[in-house]
C-alpha cells in the first residue's frame, strides 16, 4: 500500500476498475452513435434538398449514409467484444496491479473507438453532403468523391483494429 | 468560428443551401444565350424560353408578346423561388433573406414618390414597382408632401424605418432631393447588412463583406459620375458614400472631388482590383463602365458558389437571377427593335 494516503495517486488507483471498464464501454457505443447520427443528418439534409431538382441522385448517394451508419455498427461490435471481457475477481484481488490494468485497458479500448468514430462519422457526413451536392450538377464527379469519403470511412477502421488489439489484453488475475 | 461551420451549419441551412443550388443549376448557360441572340422574333424567344426553366411561365401567354411581358414572367418566377425559400427559412437565414429585398423596397419607394409628383396615377405605379421589394402600405405614399409625413404616415412601419433617420427634413419632395434620399436610404442599407453579415461571423461574413465592399465601391464611382457637372456640393457627394468597402476611407476623400471621368480613373487605378475594370475602357469612354462593374460582379457572384456551409450562396442567387433577367430584357428589346448587331453591347454571360 501506498504511504501518504491522501494523495490524488492513491484516490485514482482506489477507483474500482470496473467503473473505467463500465465507462470505456458506454463511450464506444455512445459517442460512435453521436458521429454516425451527426454525419447522417448532415448529409441527409443536402441530400434531400438537392434530389428535389435531380431526383436521380437519391439511390446512389445512400452509400454516404451507409458509410455512416457503418461507423455506428464498429461502435456496437466492439462494445459487444469489451463487455464479454468483464470478469468478476475475488475482492481480495481488487484493486492488484494486474487487474487495475485489465480495467484500463478496457476503458483506453472504448476511448480509442468512441472517438475515432466520432470523427470518421463527421468527415464522412461532410463530404457526403458535398458529394451530394455535386452530383446533383454534375453526375461525373460522384464515383471520384467517392474514394475520398472511402479513405475517411478508413479512420473509423483504424480506431476499431486499435481497440481490438487494446482489449486483447484485458486479462483479469485469474482466482485463487 | 470560421472553418467550423461544416458541423452545424446543416440542422437549419442544409436543406434550403441544397435547394438554391438546385435552382443555380437552372440559370441559362451560354449556348442558351447563343440561342436566344440568333431569335428573329419575340415568338422565337418565348419557344426557346419554353425549353428551359421559364416555360411554364410563358407558355400561356398570348401572342402577340411584349418585351415587357416576358420580363414580368421571368420576375415572377424568381419571386416564386424567393417566397418558397423565405417561408422555410428559420432565424437567422430569415432575416437576411429578407435583407436581400430591402434594396427593392427602396427603389419602390422612390419610384411611387417620384411618379407622384409628376402626378401620375398610384395604380399604374404600383404596377411598375419590383414585385419583391412591395410592403402592405405602399399605396399611401402617393399622399405624402414632404419627407417627414413621408416617414410619419408609411415608412415607420416598414423595415426601412431605421434607415430614415439621415433623411428626415421638412424639405419639399423635388426630384433632386428624391435622388440624395436614395442614395441616403441605400447608403444606411448597405452599412446595416454590412453589420448583420459581420454579426453572423465565419464564412458568411468573410464572402458576404467582399461582396458588400464591391457593391459600396461601385455605388461610390457611380454617384460620382453621375454628380459630376451637377450641383451636389462635394460634401453632400462625400455624405453619400458608405463606410466600409475598398475605396473607405481615403478613395472617398479622392473621389469627392473628382471634377471629370479621367480623374475618377486616375482614383480607381490605384486599386488593383478596380485597375482591370477601368482598363479595359479607353479614355473618356463611360457608356461600357456599367457593362464592366456587372461583369466583375457576376464574377464574383459565382465565386461565393464554390465554398459551401454558408449563406452567400442565397445572396448571389438572386443577383445572378436579376442579371439574367436584366440579360433577357436587353435581348427581347433588340430583338423587337431589329438591332440585332447591339445584342452583345450588354449581355454579361454567366457561365
Amino acid at each position: 500500500m501506498v504511504g501518504s494516503s491522501s494523495s490524488w495517486s492513491t484516490a485514482l488507483v482506489r477507483i474500482s476498475p470496473y467503473t473505467f471498464a463500465a465507462i470505456g464501454i458506454a463511450i464506444s457505443i455512445g459517442v460512435s452513435v453521436l458521429g454516425a447520427a451527426w454525419g447522417i443528418y448532415i448529409t441527409g439534409s443536402s441530400l434531400i434538398g438537392a434530389a428535389i431538382k435531380a431526383p436521380r441522385i437519391t439511390s446512389k448517394n445512400l452509400i454516404s449514409v451507409i458509410f455512416c451508419e457503418a461507423v455506428a455498427i464498429y461502435g456496437v461490435i466492439v462494445a459487444i467484444i469489451l463487455q464479454t471481457k468483464l470478469e468478476s475477481v475475488p475482492s481480495s484481488k481488487i484493486y492488484d496491479p494486474e487487474s487495475l490494468r485489465a480495467g484500463y485497458a478496457i476503458f483506453a479500448s472504448g476511448i480509442i473507438v468512441g472517438f475515432a468514430n466520432l470523427v470518421c462519422g463527421l468527415c464522412v457526413g461532410i463530404i457526403g453532403s458535398s458529394c451530394a451536392l455535386s452530383d446533383a450538377q454534375n453526375s461525373s464527379l460522384f464515383v471520384k468523391i467517392l474514394v475520398i469519403e472511402i479513405f475517411g470511412s478508413a479512420l473509423g477502421l483504424f480506431g476499431v483494429i486499435v481497440g481490438i488489439i487494446m482489449s486483447a489484453q484485458a486479462t483479469w488475475p485469474s482466482k485463487g | 468560428m470560421y472553418g467550423f461551420e461544416a458541423l452545424t451549419f446543416n440542422v437549419h441551412g442544409g436543406y434550403l443551401e441544397a435547394i438554391v443550388r438546385g435552382y443555380r443549376s437552372g440559370l441559362l448557360t451560354a449556348a442558351d444565350y447563343n440561342n436566344l441572340c440568333q431569335c428573329e422574333s419575340l415568338e422565337d424567344i418565348k419557344m426557346h424560353l419554353s425549353a428551359t426553366e421559364y416555360g411554364p411561365y410563358l407558355q400561356n401567354e398570348p401572342s402577340p408578346l411584349h418585351t415587357t411581358t416576358i420580363v414580368e414572367k421571368c420576375t415572377l418566377k424568381l419571386v416564386d423561388e424567393y417566397k418558397q425559400m423565405l417561408c422555410q427559412a428559420t432565424e437567422p437565414l430569415s432575416t437576411f433573406l429578407e435583407y436581400i429585398t430591402y434594396g427593392h423596397m427602396i427603389d419602390n419607394v422612390v419610384l411611387i414618390v417620384t411618379g407622384t409628383l409628376h402626378e401620375r396615377d398610384v395604380q399604374e405605379l404600383l404596377e411598375k414597382c419590383h414585385p419583391l421589394g412591395m410592403f402592405d402600405s405602399i399605396a399611401t405614399l402617393a399622399v405624402a408632401q414632404n419627407m417627414r409625413e413621408l416617414y410619419r404616415l408609411v415608412l415607420v412601419d416598414t423595415p426601412l424605418a431605421p434607415y430614415f433617420s439621415e433623411c428626415i427634413t421638412s424639405e419639399d419632395l423635388d426630384d433632386m432631393n428624391i435622388e440624395i434620399m436614395r442614395n441616403t436610404l441605400y447608403k444606411a442599407y448597405l452599412e446595416d447588412f454590412y453589420r448583420f453579415c459581420q454579426k453572423l461571423g465565419g464564412a458568411t461574413s468573410e464572402i458576404m463583406s467582399d461582396i458588400l465592399a464591391f457593391e459600396a465601391d461601385r455605388r461610390a464611382v457611380n454617384i460620382t459620375i453621375n454628380s459630376i457637372g451637377t450641383e451636389l456640393t462635394r460634401d453632400d457627394r462625400r455624405k453619400l458614400y458608405s463606410n466600409f468597402g475598398l475605396l473607405y476611407p481615403y478613395g472617398h476623400e479622392e473621389l469627392a472631388i473628382s471634377e471629370d471621368i479621367d480623374q475618377v480613373r486616375g482614383v480607381m487605378e490605384k486599386y488593383p482590383p478596380y485597375q482591370s475594370i477601368f482598363s479595359k475602357l479607353s479614355y473618356g469612354e463611360s457608356q461600357m463602365l456599367d457593362k464592366a462593374f456587372y461583369e466583375e460582379e457576376v464574377k464574383r457572384l459565382c465565386l461565393s458558389f464554390e465554398q459551401q456551409f454558408h449563406y452567400g450562396v442565397f445572396f448571389a442567387y438572386m443577383r445572378l437571377r436579376e442579371q439574367e433577367i436584366r440579360n433577357l430584357m436587353w435581348i427581347s428589346e433588340c430583338v423587337a427593335q431589329n438591332q440585332k448587331s447591339r445584342v452583345h453591347d450588354s449581355v454579361v454571360f454567366i457561365f
